[in-house]
């Protein structure tokens, strides 16, 4: 079933050289929208249609999908996907699941997130590893919250190609005029997002129309490419490169002649010889070698594990980063940053969370400052973020901080906040910028003191003005009386 | 040995070894990543090892992580007392050409109480004799992250899991609470008494499997490859009968024919396949042309739909 990995370079035009190497790895994508749009019967059916499930699976599928069958007789292609009892129990899809296929052109992880909201941080999961989404929509409801909450967080994660599947088709009749209306209000919907790669397939998951096999058919109208051809073009997410960096994991000692420091290359590419600079601390050294199992190598590039030696004595423990000394990441103790928030207790202002983004775990307290609401596309302010928002926050740290834009490099600019109290994973979080201590909300400098009754503030806040520029206010709320005395203080 | 390949054929293979092709290499990165990680961050590691594939190709990649220290934490192997020969031959032999810590354990109530597959029927020997027992073997080793082989393109309740399960003190898995696992950034917090088992081949399929056993030359139980073995048929499965405690059931004779294993576990549970897949090359073929899952040979897993779930919520692997 795996098509080889030479099929894969075949298939690519050879003008972009470049490129080959990196398409060779199997296609990341993720199914998602609102519930029941069809997304796990979508992942089942692709699996099925390209022999990706065996004999055993199969009679395993038939047998469970007895009672349940729908009526054109077919099995519950979503139960390839929906693995877990209480699943099957209700129906729905509750946490991710990774399935492996293949075509002759190329290999594909998929993964098939939830439409429920409740499972957000599953559809979170699945969307920050993936290089494509798959939307979908039920072609009789059309765009829904979900449907726009999902295609921004997919953004938010970097996912530059989205497919609209505007599933269960056959239930419209075929519909045409209907595909082409919620296509062209998705591609409103993208192009606001920024996402300018977009196919739009009218789909029959359950039946298998424009999936692997074409719905020419029933769909005489559509001329365009299936579900399957459509992947099998998309490209792999490449790691923006702005320069050499290795986040470290550990010290290797094995012996008093050899100290080595191991990670993974987040970006860039090293050889022996270069020149790189340690942080936060500063240190400068150069790459003497690079050791793998395998042999000494004369180079690594991103996404390798490997072990650097350093021509001297440097202080390096985990959690620094080794990066090109010409090109290097932001430090600092206070960065701005997108994030969302996943566990039902939400992000609390002033509460500080542990952070982990590479190899280092630090504390942090976090600001929110803005919210994104998804029925309008419009970021207004707040303080606190509830579960499944989205938000603009700024991070404050105790100690320096070493990150790149997620726009720029998506390992050290990806970040998750841990609760200290639960340990849970509470937020995933992207990196926008600096937050400079003098520049940021200081940075204008002319500024207003005023003291207002709470109520006369709350009403300033909420207006549209105020909310856009939250960012360059500072607001506080005391009593009336210590208001009076700082102002006087100010007089003086 | 019968893969006859040691060391320093591997060795001397390495410098004119052709890279990696990009998939597979891809998939190396991130388990060599995964070890790395959960070595640092946990006090108290240890590597689940059961012989079979899987477990031979994370023991490469754990030496490969660890290059040129040694892997700094125990492998555990979690006897039964029923597994095949050959596989305590290769296990007691590997053990001595990497100079690995095994710790062996065996559920003391397997003698005690004479549990047997034979006896208990497999569902109760697999809790008593695997889940009971690795749960008591975690807990005498205080074991704060335990590696294991497990592949998502395994089973459905697999294709669920993180590659950071987290696990209760009493190592059950909530499939219904998962922590979110973002990118490759991976919560190592716990609580006292927690766990995590971490999967560093969850993204591996099986092909992936062979296809890097054959481009690394990694040594695995001969059990593999097709030869003449003796074996009965027994519940629609071919049992191997070598082992002198398989009694003859009425009815059944002992017949030979070529046949291999395309898992291996405990020799009554696990169903041989007819094959004449003699090299890794015969097997990786085999399997693209394959019409049958590899799980269909466990007797454990076809107890019911959702049966791995279930004894993973028990605290199985
Ligand atoms: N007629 C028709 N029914 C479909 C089609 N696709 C899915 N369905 C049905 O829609 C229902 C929901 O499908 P699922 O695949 O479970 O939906 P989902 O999007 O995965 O749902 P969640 O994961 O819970 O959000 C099932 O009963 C499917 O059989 C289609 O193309 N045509
Ligand atoms: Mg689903």
């Amino acid at each position: 079933m795996t098509a080889s990995a030479t099929a894969t370079v075949s298939a690519f035009p050879a003008v972009e050289t470049e490129r080959v190497t990196r398409d060779t790895r199997p296609l990341r994508l993720i199914t998602c929208g609102s519930v029941d749009d069809g997304k796990s019967t979508l992942i089942g059916r692709l699996l099925w249609d390209t022999k990706a499930v065996k004999e055993d699976q199969a009679a395993t599928l038939q047998r469970d999908s007895s009672g349940k069958q729908n009526d054109l007789g077919l099995p519950d292609f979503a139960l390839l996907l929906d693995g877990l009892q209480a699943e099957r129990e209700q129906g729905i899809t509750i946490d991710v699941a990774y399935r492996y296929f293949s075509t002759d052109r190329r290999s594909f992880i998929v993964a098939d997130t939830p439409g429920h909201e409740q499972y957000t941080r599953n559809m979170a999961t699945g969307a920050s590893t993936a290089d494509l989404a798959v939307l979908l929509v039920d072609a009789r409801t059309g765009i829904l919250e979900q449907t726009r909450r999902h295609a921004t967080i997919a953004t938010l994660m970097g996912i530059r190609q989205f497919v609209l599947a505007v599933n269960k088709i056959d239930l419209t009749g075929y519909d045409r005029a209907r595909f082409d209306e919620i296509s062209h209000e998705f591609k409103e919907l993208a192009l606001s997002l920024g996402v300018k790669q977009i196919t739009a397939i009218p789909v029959s998951a359950l039946k298998g129309e424009n999936v692997v096999y074409d719905g020419r058919a029933s769909m005489p109208w559509y001329e365009g490419p299936t579900l399957v051809e459509t992947l099998e073009k998309a490209t792999a997410r490449s790691n923006q490169t702005v320069g050499f960096r290795l986040p470290v994991q550990r010290v290797s000692r094995p012996g008093e002649s050899f100290r080595g420091y191991q990670g993974t290359v987040a970006g860039g590419a090293v050889k022996p010889g270069d020149s790189v600079v340690v942080l936060p601390s500063g240190m400068v050294a150069n790459v003497k070698q690079i050791v793998t199992f395998d042999l000494v190598r004369n180079a690594a590039v991103g996404g390798d594990a490997i072990t650097l030696v350093l021509d001297r004595q440097v202080d390096v423990s985990r959690g620094d980063m080794i990066v090109s000394i010409d090109s290097q990441p932001m430090t600092g103790r206070s960065f701005d940053a997108q994030l969302v928030a996943l566990q039902p207790d939400g992000i609390e202002p002033g509460k500080r969370y542990w952070l982990k983004s590479g190899s280092r775990r630090q504390r942090v307290s976090v600001a929110p400052a803005s919210q994104l609401d998804l029925k309008n596309g419009n970021w207004t302010a707040t303080d606190k973020l509830a579960m499944n928002a989205i938000g603009k926050v700024a991070l404050s740290f105790d100690e320096q901080a070493v990150f790149d834009t997620y726009e720029q490099n998506r390992t050290t600019g990806a970040f998750i906040l841990i609760d200290p109290d639960t340990h849970n994973t509470v937020a995933g979080g992207m990196i926008t910028g600096r937050h400079s201590e003098l520049g940021g909300i200081h940075k204008g400098d002319e500024r207003v003191i005023l003291s207002l009754p709470a109520d006369l503030a709350d009403r300033l806040m909420a207006t549209e003005i105020f909310a856009s520029r939250r960012h360059d206010a500072e607001v506080r709320h005391t009593n009336a009386g210590r208001a009076a005395e700082i102002l006087a203080d100010l007089d003086e | 040995m019968s893969d006859s390949r040691n060391e320093a054929e591997a060795k001397g293979a390495a410098a004119s070894k052709p890279p990696l092709d990009p998939h597979l290499k891809a998939l190396e990165n991130e388990a060599i990543h995964i070890f790395r990680e959960v070595a640092a961050e946990f006090e108290r590691p240890v590597m689940l090892y059961s012989i079979g594939k899987d477990s031979s190709v994370l023991l490469h990649l754990a030496r490969k992580a660890f290059h040129p220290g040694r892997i700094p934490f125990p492998l555990l192997h979690v006897n039964t007392g029923w597994k095949f020969a050959e596989m305590i031959s290769f296990r007691d032999e590997i053990v001595k050409r990497y100079d690995l810590d095994l710790i062996e354990h065996i559920n003391p109530r397997g003698a005690a109480e004479n549990v047997t597959p034979f006896t208990h029927g497999s569902a109760r020997y697999t809790d008593i004799m695997k889940t009971e027992a690795l749960r008591h073997a975690l807990d005498a080793g205080k074991y704060d992250a335990a590696f294991g082989g497990a592949r998502r393109d395994e089973e459905a309740s697999r294709a669920k899991e993180r590659i950071y399960s987290f696990r209760t003190p009493d190592h059950r898995w909530d499939p219904r609470n998962q922590r979110p696992e973002l990118w490759n950034i991976y919560n190592g917090m716990i609580s006292r008494g927690e766990s995590v088992r971490a999967f560093p081949l969850s993204n591996w399929t099986e092909v992936d499997i062979w296809r890097y056993i054959q481009a690394e030359n990694i040594p695995i139980v001969p059990l593999y490859f097709a030869e003449k073995r003796p074996y009965v048929e027994r519940d629609g499965m071919m049992i191997l009968a070598e082992d002198p405690r398989l009694e003859l059931l009425p009815g059944e004779t002992k017949q030979e024919g070529l046949i291999r294993f395309r898992t291996l576990g405990c020799f009554p549970l696990t169903g041989a396949i007819r094959s004449a897949a003699t090299t890794l090359d015969d097997i990786i073929s085999e399997l693209e042309t394959a019409t049958v899952s590899e799980r269909q040979g466990r007797a454990i897993d076809r107890d019911q739909s959702g049966s791995m779930e279930k004894k993973k919520r028990e605290g199985y692997f």
